[in-house]
This record gives structure tokens, C-alpha cells and sequence, in this order.
């Protein structure tokens, strides 16, 4: 693998964690809870699928094929998807959304923080526009975290049985192989494994004032980066990519 | 030959079609003007990574620059990322005016029990005011509700 290989498929992983959690989080449009957090939740989609745009661009321009961002978003088979799996699980209840998002937008903000010096001037800038957006998702999932966790008797046996279901898919956040490797050499990519224990103590810090428990069970599920990903990933992309099967090119 | 000067003027007449009481120059989403013998060169920043305002806003520029014979080529750059504080003071009062409350500066947003900032009501001008959620009917606003005068209203929230 050289160094346009790795920046192409790094850049990929980036790209397709916030498209398949931008669409996840835009099938809420019209089902939000209350209005207010409809309207929140379609605008955290929207800040997803902006970066999303963003990081396809660049992607297209680094694989230099003539390929268009739509073509990577819409056009891809979904073993070449490599997305953390926890960004492509369903929905579930309200509590299982705020769950999954809050889980992604801690690691999110501080990769995006790292990410925004690195060597690579476009990853650095996408990372950087990026990171302004994700601290207002933080404070918005943390929140929630917090009124769930520490609500009622229902609502934090609910938030707690999202979080402990889950916690499998939080280690692949921070998977390295030698595409990571080959990058940090190179100061492009972010050395994940600096992250976790600031990944771990805030989400320590909001688990106490939610009075929520971490989970203990050590039973860790990964493939989303190599391709591998679960049953619900097949679904999500069948109505992502409806439109351009249906009528190829199409455009409005 | 074109002056500069006339290229501002005309972009001051784009507006921001989310909040089309803003130019984009008053936005502050105009970086540049550059200036060839017989083009320009414009480049332009988006206000949030999937603002969906800015497809319309490059139109609007070509189709303003095509009306006054300038050719003109619309650069689009993310770095360094926009923020509030780029928005001009006419911009403010023209936003207060509009009935949306300006950013107010706040405090780091990694700060999560912060003490909340005191958005004033933009109708009748009180200071006690709640807000209802961090966002709003566009990327860039969060909603208000003044607990005076009961009006709810919307507050660009400060991006920095």
C-alpha cells in the first residue's frame, strides 16, 4: 500500500462513519420525540452528511479517477463501506439513539481535535470546520445522556440497557491497522490509541452526573473497518442507494 | 477594467436565502475578491459543512456578475472554518431588527455546566429569556423564548 492508497481508504472510513450515521439519524425526520428534538436531530444529520460531502470530495480528488463524491456515497458495494459498525445499527428507541450518538461524538470531538493538525492541509481543514459542529452535537447528546440517565426509573433502565448493548461496538472506534500505521508515520492520521483514556473519562465524568453505569462486560464486536459489517448495514444501504440503482445518473 | 470596489458592491446585493435579511458580505462568508484583467475570482466559505444555502448562493453570484458583463469564477474554501465573529455589526443590528437575536460571545463550548448565556428577547430587548433547544429551524440558529413578552424568537448561535 503507498500513501495515496492509505490517505484514499483513511479518508473513506472518515467519510462513510458520518454518511451512515447522517442517514441513521435523518430517518428520525418527522418521528422525533417532541418537535424540538425532531428539529435537532435532522440538523445533526445535516451537519453529518455536510461533512460526509466534504470528506468524499477529497477523497475523489485523492483516488483521482474522475469519480464524483455522489459516486462514492451512492455507487458502492457494501463491502466497500468502512464504517465503524456502531454507526450502522438501528434507530431503536430514542434513548438507543442518544446512546449510539453519544458514544461517536465524544470520540468524534476529539479526533476531529487531533485530526485538525495534521501534515494533510485538506484533512486538516475539513477536520477543523468539522470540529466546530461536533462540540454542539456533544453538548446535545451529553444533555440527554444526563436527563435520561438521571430522569425517571424508566428512562434510566431504558438509557442504561441502550448504553450496555451498545458498548460492543465502542472498541472498533479507535481499530488501527497499517493504514493508520503508514499515516502517523507521516503526521496525516491521528494515533488513536492516545485518545481512549480522555474518550473513557468523560464519558466517565457524564455516566456519574447520569448516575449510569460503564459496562463491565469485555465481549468487543469489530469488522465495520475491513468491510465486514452486520445484518443492518444491508438495509441502510438499500434505501440510500435506491435512487441511484433505480435510475442511474439521475439527477434534480 | 472592473474595480474591486464594484465587485463588493454587487456582492453586498447576494443574500442569504435562510436569512435573507443578511448579505453574504455582512455574513462574512466572502474571503476574497481577487482581480485578473477581465475576470475576477471570488472565493466563498460555507457557514456550517451541509449549510444547503451555499449551491444558491454561487448561482446567485454568477447569475448577479453575468447581469453586469464580469466573468466571474466562485472559489469554495474551508479553512480557516467561519465563525460569528466574521458577521459585521450591520449584520447584528440587521439581524436584532429582523426579529433573530446576534451571537452573543460565549463561553467554550467543551465546558458542558457552563453558566448559560443571557441571549436578550431581539423584540423587547429583556434579558430573561430560556432557551428551548439548541437548534433550530436552520443549521445556524438555536431557539429562544423570551420569558417576558412570551415571543418565542430565533438566536444565531455563536460558532467559533
Amino acid at each position: 500500500m503507498n500513501k495515496q492508497e492509505a490517505i484514499l481508504e483513511y479518508t473513506l472510513r472518515i467519510a462513510d462513519d458520518s454518511l451512515l450515521l447522517g442517514h441513521r439519524i435523518s430517518e428520525w425526520c418527522g418521528h422525533g420525540p417532541i418537535l424540538e428534538e425532531d428539529i435537532a436531530l435532522t440538523n445533526i444529520a445535516l451537519d453529518l452528511i455536510g461533512q460526509a460531502t466534504n470528506f468524499f470530495d477529497y477523497a475523489a480528488k485523492v483516488q483521482g479517477e474522475g469519480k464524483t463524491c455522489d459516486d462514492l456515497a451512492f455507487l458502492r458495494l457494501e463491502r466497500e463501506y468502512k464504517n465503524v459498525l456502531l454507526v450502522e445499527q438501528k434507530n431503536g428507541h430514542f434513548g438507543d439513539t442518544i446512546a449510539r450518538q453519544f458514544f461517536f461524538d465524544v470520540f468524534r470531538k476529539l479526533f476531529f481535535e487531533s485530526l485538525s493538525k495534521s501534515t494533510d492541509q485538506d484533512l486538516a481543514a475539513i477536520a477543523e470546520k468539522s470540529l466546530k459542529e461536533t462540540r454542539y452535537h456533544l453538548k446535545h447528546s451529553s444533555e440527554w445522556i444526563i436527563r435520561l440517565g438521571d430522569g425517571t426509573q424508566e428512562s434510566h433502565d431504558k438509557i442504561q440497557g441502550s448504553v450496555d448493548y451498545l458498548w460492543k461496538f465502542t472498541d472498533e472506534l479507535f481499530f488501527m491497522d497499517q493504514v493508520d500505521e503508514l499515516l502517523i508515520k507521516e503526521n496525516i492520521a491521528v494515533d488513536l490509541t492516545a485518545l481512549k483514556a480522555n474518550w473513557k473519562s468523560y464519558i466517565s465524568e457524564i455516566f456519574q452526573e447520569a448516575t449510569l453505569n460503564i459496562p463491565t462486560n469485555g465481549w468487543q464486536q469489530a469488522g465495520g473497518r475491513k468491510g465486514l459489517h452486520s445484518e443492518h448495514m444491508g438495509y441502510a444501504l438499500a434505501e440510500l442507494q435506491y435512487m441511484q440503482r433505480a435510475y442511474p445518473n439521475m439527477q434534480w | 477594467m472592473v474595480k474591486k470596489e464594484k465587485i463588493w458592491e454587487l456582492l453586498e446585493q447576494v443574500f442569504d436565502p435562510e436569512v435573507p435579511v443578511l448579505n453574504i458580505v455582512d455574513l462574512g462568508i466572502v474571503r476574497t475578491v481577487e482581480m485578473n484583467d477581465h475576470t475576477c475570482k471570488v472565493t466563498i466559505t460555507p457557514t456550517y459543512s451541509g449549510c444547503p444555502a451555499m449551491k444558491t448562493i454561487e448561482e446567485e453570484i454568477q447569475k448577479l456578475f453575468q447581469e453586469n458583463d464580469i466573468e466571474v469564477e466562485i472559489e469554495s474554501t474551508l479553512s480557516p472554518a467561519w465563525t460569528t465573529d466574521w458577521i459585521s455589526e450591520n449584520g447584528k443590528n440587521k439581524l436584532r431588527e429582523y426579529g433573530i437575536a446576534p451571537p452573543e460571545n460565549e463561553v467554550d463550548k467543551s465546558v458542558l455546566f457552563a453558566e448559560a448565556t443571557v441571549v436578550p428577547c431581539p423584540l423587547c430587548k429583556s434579558k430573561n429569556t430560556k432557551m428551548v433547544s439548541l437548534f433550530g429551524s436552520t443549521a445556524c440558529k438555536a431557539h429562544y423564548q423570551c420569558n417576558e413578552c412570551l415571543e418565542p424568537f430565533d438566536y444565531f448561535k455563536c460558532l467559533r
